[in-house]
């Protein structure tokens, strides 16, 4: 500073000056956090995104033997009418042995006058790995286990959805649903 | 290198104003004409030149592309299809940027190659490499959500597996998967973001190169032998050329070779490097059977895909992302891993067995990627087909086959007397893709983590030549007066 200007202002306030650098630089994180939660939240799921989670299924149209396939929010669900030989394949089982021990009637969801249809079994359509669709009895190929085989990284799952071979580390995640009527199911995300 | 004298003289009037008020043709004139360059730089040192024509090649074509393209989940594949037959001279900018991209990374494979050949990671040149390595980051994940943007089964299928990676993290993984998505799974949210930053992120690789050329400008080159250029005025004129005319025709004659080699990819296979399966409209119903990704990343997804065990508490999964990421993070830390202080494998006769071995685990680590895991490679034994059954007693037996007819026949008369019977394959031990990968991943991490570190320590340099004019002539006498 030059000497005119030092005579002009006799004192400089240090404090004064402190409080002034805080503050804006306060109020400049401030502003810059409240904008960057503003581009950050955009990319979240939209409300209509959102709204499009809930499907009610007619499970009384899945033939036995067989599946349908339902796509919720793009996600991809298995709605599985089981044969008698594959309920019982997959109640005789050590659940002890299984890599992710769940018995066959944990995977399951009550009707709602409380009792179970085991012929019906609904999972989640996504591997466990890394998200690829396993194939399942439509597409000929129902792997080592008889339930679903996984492609991409060969999983195999057995007729209750768990895993038994392969790379993935957790069961098929039973997705929340819940029965409507005895033959209507609602699936939501 | 920065810091020589500015030898730039304004001719004319126009350059004599500009000059002092934006200094910008002295910038290039120092930059690319009288920029002193190691005269011993051989066609390797070409790559840089040949990237900057890739990424001037891909920001052109894309821009025309996106100026014919829709990104939504019901109009991506069929404008896509419409570049292909409608669009006038559509099929030729495409099948450019598609292959285009291929093209890119085979010269940055080379170009980086090179760089860990001849040492150019070294201080001082270790910003110049993290810029690189950053390069090399953004230009995955731009190659990556370009893929995703024609929505064929490949594009959704691979972006599925990708955006799973990341939901493989602890914690915050599945939380960051549904953000990065923008909802419950890949849809037309997805695509329309991928889009958008897909057209940023090859701005930011300009950007970085910028900062790339900017970090090579202040140490100048390295060159094929490691050994600095020197300093003083007399040693840097025999030790170095200006780089125009020498390196621009040098680059330029590199450039037009490379370029003939694009054409006859855009030309005569321009669907080789590509996937048939992506000619399928994605259907999130229906998985590929092999879901592989573009071949530039081959040799990661081997990687990811070798990690088939647990180490303690983190699953064999979140394992394969870890190693994954790492294989490209510990490029970041190399300059401070290899401790030799010379650069050149040229005088590290042992590194550079180590180096060459290191390219061999780098190309069977793509043939890995390409491959089916459990396909053998070396098979000890053949398949057999064992049927197993139940009998009315309830006594478990299995039978062995080799041929499929003898065992269905078998199972199918099992079956008619009543008993549960069930066929399996009972695969013969063998040398398999994954075990190959194993060992590849291994060789990969050990070069950087163990071979590089203790051979700096441990080996013994061939000399190095005391200047790079020495080590072209063999001598420091002046080159003789060409004859007139």
């Amino acid at each position: 500073m030059s000497e005119a200007q030092t005579t002009t202002h006799e004192t400089i306030d240090e404090d004064r000056r402190d409080f002034i650098h805080i503050a804006t630089a306060a109020t400049a994180a401030a502003g810059a956090g409240a904008l960057a939660y503003v581009f950050v939240d955009q990319m979240n799921a939209a409300s209509d995104t959102k709204a499009a989670s809930s499907l009610d299924v007619d499970v009384s149209k899945v033939p036995v033997g067989g599946e349908i396939r339902v796509l919720i929010g793009g996600k991809p669900f298995f709605v599985r009418h089981r044969t008698e030989a594959e309920i019982r394949a997959a109640r005789n089982v050590d659940v002890s042995s299984l890599r992710d021990p769940q018995t066959d009637e944990e995977r399951l969801v009550a009707m709602q006058d409380g009792a179970f249809k085991p012929a019906i079994l609904v999972t989640s359509g996504s591997c466990t790995h890394l998200g690829c669709v396993p194939v399942g009895p439509a597409q000929g190929n129902t792997g080592d286990f008889g339930g679903w085989y996984c492609p991409c990284h060969g999983s195999h799952y057995d007729t209750s959805g768990r895993i038994r071979k392969g790379p993935a580390p957790t069961n098929l995640p039973v997705p929340d649903y819940r029965y409507v009527s005895p033959s209507v199911i609602n699936i939501t995300l | 290198m920065s810091g020589h004298p500015s030898n730039y003289e304004p001719q004319t009037g126009f350059t004599k104003w500009l000059d002092t008020r934006l200094p910008i043709v002295r910038l290039a004139y120092d930059s690319v004409v009288d920029f002193p360059t190691p005269k011993n730089l051989n066609y390797w040192y070409t790559f840089g030149g040949i990237l900057a024509v890739c990424l001037a090649t891909q920001i052109l074509t894309g821009i025309v592309l996106a100026m014919h393209y829709t990104p939504t989940v019901d109009g991506a594949f069929a404008s896509v299809e419409r570049i292909m037959r409608d669009v006038p001279y559509g099929w030729l900018i495409r099948y450019i940027h598609a292959n285009g991209a291929s093209m890119f990374f085979l010269a940055v494979y080379i170009h980086m190659f090179r760089g860990l050949y001849y040492g150019s990671y070294k201080a001082p040149r270790e910003v110049l490499w993290i810029l690189g390595c950053v390069i090399f980051l953004l230009m995955m994940g731009t190659a990556f959500l370009g893929y995703v943007l024609p929505w064929g089964q490949m594009s959704y299928h691979g972006a599925n597996v990708i955006t799973g990676l990341i939901g493989a993290l602890p914690l915050v993984g599945e939380g960051i998967q549904s953000w990065l998505m923008g909802g419950p799974s890949i849809g037309n949210q997805t695509l329309q973001r991928f889009f958008s930053l897909h057209y940023l992120l090859p701005f930011m690789i300009a950007g970085v190169v910028i900062l790339h050329i900017w970090a090579l400008h202040v140490p100048g080159n390295n060159n094929p032998t490691g050994v600095e250029a020197r300093k003083d005025p007399e040693g840097l004129k025999k030790d170095t050329v200006p780089f125009h005319p020498y390196y621009t025709v040098k680059d330029g004659f590199a450039i037009v070779v490379f370029l003939l080699i694009f054409a006859t990819f855009v030309f005569y296979m321009p669907n080789v490097l590509g996937h048939a399966d992506n000619y399928i409209e994605a259907d999130p119903l229906v998985t590929p059977a092999y879901i592989v990704p573009e071949w530039y990343l081959l040799p990661f997804y081997a990687i990811l895909r070798a990690i088939t065990f647990d180490i303690g508490p983190i699953d064999a999964k979140l394992l394969g992302v870890i190693a994954m990421f790492g294989s490209i993070a510990i490029l970041f830390v190399l300059p401070w891993l290899d401790t030799s202080k010379v650069r050149s494998m040229r005088y590290r006769p042992v590194a550079r067995q180590f180096f060459f071995g290191f390219v061999v685990a780098s190309l069977l680590l793509g043939w890995c990627g390409a491959s089916n895991p459990d396909d053998p490679i070396i098979p000890m034994g053949s398949d057999k087909l064992v049927v197993s059954y139940t009998d009315a007693n309830g006594n478990e037996a299995t039978q062995t086959y080799e041929e499929y007819g003898a065992a269905a026949s078998f199972r199918d008369q099992k079956l008619d007397e009543g008993v549960e019977a069930s066929m399996a394959v009972d695969k013969a031990p063998a040398f398999r893709f994954v075990h190959l990968a194993q060992l590849m991943t291994l060789y990969y991490f050990a070069y950087f983590l163990v071979i590089l570190p203790l051979l700096g320590l441990r080996e013994k340099p061939k000399d190095e030549p005391t200047s790079i004019h020495k080590a072209v002539l063999g001598n420091d006498r002046a080159a003789p007066a060409p004859a007139e």
